[in-house]
């Protein structure tokens, strides 16, 4: 019968020996990338994240339309899209720096979690360059947040709170997308101009980051008019009927309901809203109107006849007339048979965009990308001239303020664009105070 | 006290919702002893029969319109319904405008015979099984069931627009004598309150006054005497199943149009129904209607700004606490009977 004796001594030795042996895969592959998930073949993957369960599945299933358009174009298929109207003529159809792009997608249920969890199996397991997608601000800014340790890129998709290139900014992180800040300033104006100098407005507010940043945005350009709000009321993201909520507004005062929800909420609270009869009140003498600051069409879809009239901003439309615009939503019309939404714009113009920087750079090397995004002005893409602003990697664009329309063509005329708000605008200082904090840090390759 | 007035009447409707629901999952729990999980889902399908009805309705074929582009700049496709080719404008649209209503007289044989199959199919091979299986089973059929519906309709609400007569709201703050807009109702949630009136009374005079309600309650009470009388009580338990599905599908049909219906509906009421069921009283059909107006009355009142002010997120959690309350006080719930989930 043999006897195992573990000694100190032993212990030690075989630990150091067991130790050096486990880091030495590590050592070796740390040296051989320059960066996390470096392409070594004829391809690239992309990893595309976005809500294909959960309430938003809606809109993940159109931007993933949009992604495999731009993967389509990217690699010379189709009718090219808006690479034929992008001023940058870097991208070729051949792939992105001669690699076949291949790509994977995730399931971010609408859940930060989920979405993290989601990233981080397509950088670690199917090796993916380059993170986008999500359809929700604390999504986004989670993902964000992995990427970022990561070392790779990650395109924003549909995200709208101000702290994503923001008080939460981070230097791997790019948004196309505009922000709160940029629909509070286009819509202060229009609304002023429409409803008068002297009204008395009442909030409901999506109870999470980008219900917050919304909400403060709107009192202060509101305000700045000559409004005053009457009150701000936070509402859970769970809630479903907002009759409770909806109730006491005529009660308070006010004369304008401003609805900071998006989704399913904002297809419920307005609903109830007009259910409620809102609309067809008088109160301080003047008729009661009801605001949506950030619109979808998808979402208007939900709301239905509800919409109608109802002023609020949005990203882009199809039926902008700009040669950008037109060419994609040919590509897009015809490929599935109806318009994309602004989602589906984004998300499109993030993936050309990183596609043409990585060219540009002449590397995958995400401070290479980066560098070639920071700073970076383009047109063509539907949105006019943009900027993508080195100080946050936030995009300056111009901002549509669009209103319900009353008698729609068919099922996806839903909105009609009322005013285009110049970017001078809606552009503001890298240092504003609903933007500061946090800092955008240095870029991380990873490896 | 206006604005007291106004939580009531808003509890009143999701109460009615509450009670419809949990009425249901007590007729279940009481007749078959099943915990039924995708009751939310049979509220949720019922609603989806309401937007069906309103898609049928408006089938319509497609003529070109030259003068008008569709978004790739070709001739608009025009939608014309058929019912109003067929009936004319004013009886075509009617039909379209009144498709809610008419939902519920199609929803009752749709919904029975769902519930029949849901029995008959499934929940029958889990009577001999323990409690959390029962729950297991048939969380998943709710899963399976909002996954379908998600499949077809897609994840965004799809809205079922009450009849033009019934939009709007009244003012109870002119009839009561306060000022103007202090007490708005909409006319279509004081309609879902008198509807859930009527299907509440319904329930409750034919299990009172019919002689299979009243076979069905004395199997309620004591099955097994009741099958050695040689009355075949499981077929009638059955039929109640389908019954049970029947009052949630209506229930779904008739809340179509205060929220748009998506696939998830189900859900967000199902674990309250639950916690109505419970505070009600396991197996107790009047405690059931009880603590849903009960509940959703508190629940209204939580959402209050002065109340959230005094306590943050007092709304999401009062009715657990009120349940917590009624369970440490009363275990069996406020109308429990003895005997019921206690062995």
């Amino acid at each position: 019968m043999s006897k195992s004796i573990l000694t100190r001594r032993g212990l030690l030795k075989t630990g150091a020996i067991a130790g050096a042996g486990l880091a030495m895969p590590l050592v070796f592959s740390k040296g051989a990338a320059a960066y996390t998930n470096e392409p070594k073949g004829g391809s690239v993957t992309l990893g595309f994240n976005v809500p294909q369960s959960g309430p938003y599945a809606d809109e993940g299933g159109d931007e993933l339309r949009a992604y495999k358009l731009a993967v389509e174009h990217l690699n010379g298929g189709g009718d090219g899209g808006m690479l034929n109207t992008f001023s940058s003529k870097a991208l070729k159809g051949n792939g992105i720096l001669g690699k076949k792009v291949q790509f994977v997608t995730g399931d971010t249920q609408t859940k930060s979690d989920a979405a993290r969890a989601s990233a981080k199996s397509m950088i670690e397991k199917d090796g993916a360059i380059m993170i986008t997608g999500g359809s929700s601000s604390g999504v986004a800014i989670a993902t964000q947040g992995l990427c970022q340790d990561a070392g790779v890129i990650f395109m924003a998709g549909l995200t709208h709170s101000n702290d994503t290139t923001g008080k939460d900014k981070k230097a791997n992180g790019f948004r196309h997308f505009f922000n709160a800040y940029m629909s509070a300033a286009a819509l202060g104006p229009v609304l002023s101009s429409a409803y008068g100098k002297d009204r008395k407005f009442y909030m409901l507010t999506a109870d999470y980051t980008w219900g917050w940043t919304q909400a403060a945005s709107m009192k202060a350009f509101l305000e700045h008019e000559g409004w005053t709000m009457v009150k701000d009321v936070r509402t859970p993201l769970a809630t479903t009927d907002f009759s409770s909520y909806i109730a006491p507004v005529l009660n308070s005062g006010a004369d304008v309901l401003i609805l900071n929800h998006y989704g399913g909420n904002m297809v419920n609270s307005l609903t109830n809203a007009v259910n409620f009869g809102l609309r067809d009140k008088t109160v301080n003498g003047k008729n009661f109107e009801i605001v949506v600051p950030l619109y979808s069409r998808l979402m208007a879809k939900g709301a239905g006849a509800n919409v109608k009239g109802i002023l609020g901003s949005t990203n882009w439309h199809w039926s902008l007339q700009d040669a950008g615009t037109k060419a994609f939503v040919k590509s897009f019309g015809t490929k599935y048979g109806f318009p994309p939404s602004q989602a589906a714009h984004t998300v499109y113009c993030q993936t050309l965009l990183y596609a043409d920087a990585c060219e540009r750079a002449g590397t995958f090397n995400p401070c290479g990308v980066g560098e070639a995004l920071q700073g970076f002005q383009f047109d063509g893409l539907g949105n006019g001239p943009v900027l993508y602003r080195a100080a946050d990697h936030q995009c300056f664009k111009d901002v549509l303020v669009v209103r319900g329309k009353e008698n729609p063509s068919s099922e996806f005329d839903l909105l009609e664009v009322v005013q285009k708000t110049p970017v001078d605008k809606v552009t503001y200082k890298p240092d504003n105070p609903f933007f500061k904090g946090g800092a955008l840090g240095q870029c991380n390759p990873g490896a | 006290m206006d604005a007291i007035i106004l939580q009531v009447l808003n509890g009143l409707d999701k109460g009615s919702a509450y009670a419809l629901i949990a009425l249901g999952l007590t007729l279940i729990f009481g007749t078959l002893g099943v915990v039924n999980f995708a009751h939310g889902a049979i509220f949720m399908i019922g609603a989806f029969v309401a937007v069906t009805l309103n898609r049928l309705l408006s089938l319509s074929y497609v003529t070109l319109d030259p003068s008008q582009k569709n978004f790739l700049g070709q001739p608009l496709e025009v939608k014309n319904a058929y019912v109003v080719s067929w009936f004319g404008d004013s009886f075509g649209n009617g039909l379209i405008n009144w498709s809610v209503p008419i939902a519920i007289v199609v929803s009752i044989p749709v919904m029975l015979a769902l519930g029949f199959a849901m029995e008959r199919g499934l929940i029958k091979h889990f009577y001999h099984r323990p409690h959390a299986d029962q729950i297991l089973v048939t969380f998943g059929l709710a899963i399976v069931l909002q996954e379908i519906i998600k499949a077809f309709y897609g994840a965004n609400p799809i809205p079922a627009p009450a009849p033009e007569a019934f939009r709007g709201s009244f003012d109870f703050g002119v009839w009561l004598g306060f000022r103007p807009n202090a007490i708005i109702y909409p006319y279509w949630r004081m309609v879902y309150f008198l509807f859930s009136g009527i299907v509440i009374s319904g329930v409750f005079a034919f299990l009172r006054f019919t002689t299979f309600g009243m076979v069905v309650r004395a199997g309620m009470a004591d099955r097994e005497t009741v099958g050695l009388l040689g009355i075949n009580i499981d077929r009638r338990f059955t039929i109640m199943f389908g019954i049970a599905a029947a009052v949630a599908g209506v229930a779904g049909v008739m809340y179509a149009p205060i929220n748009s219906p998506n696939y998830h509906m189900g859900m967000d009421f199902l674990v309250l129904s639950f916690v109505v069921v419970v505070v009600g009283g396991m197996g107790s059909l009047p405690g059931a209607v009880l603590a849903g107006f009960l509940l959703g009355i508190v629940e209204s009142f939580a959402s209050m700004n002065e109340i959230k002010s005094i306590i943050p997120g007092i709304d999401q959690i009062i009715i657990y606490l009120i349940a917590i309350l009624i369970l440490l006080t009363r275990p069996r719930g406020l109308m429990g009977r003895a005997g019921v989930m206690e062995d």
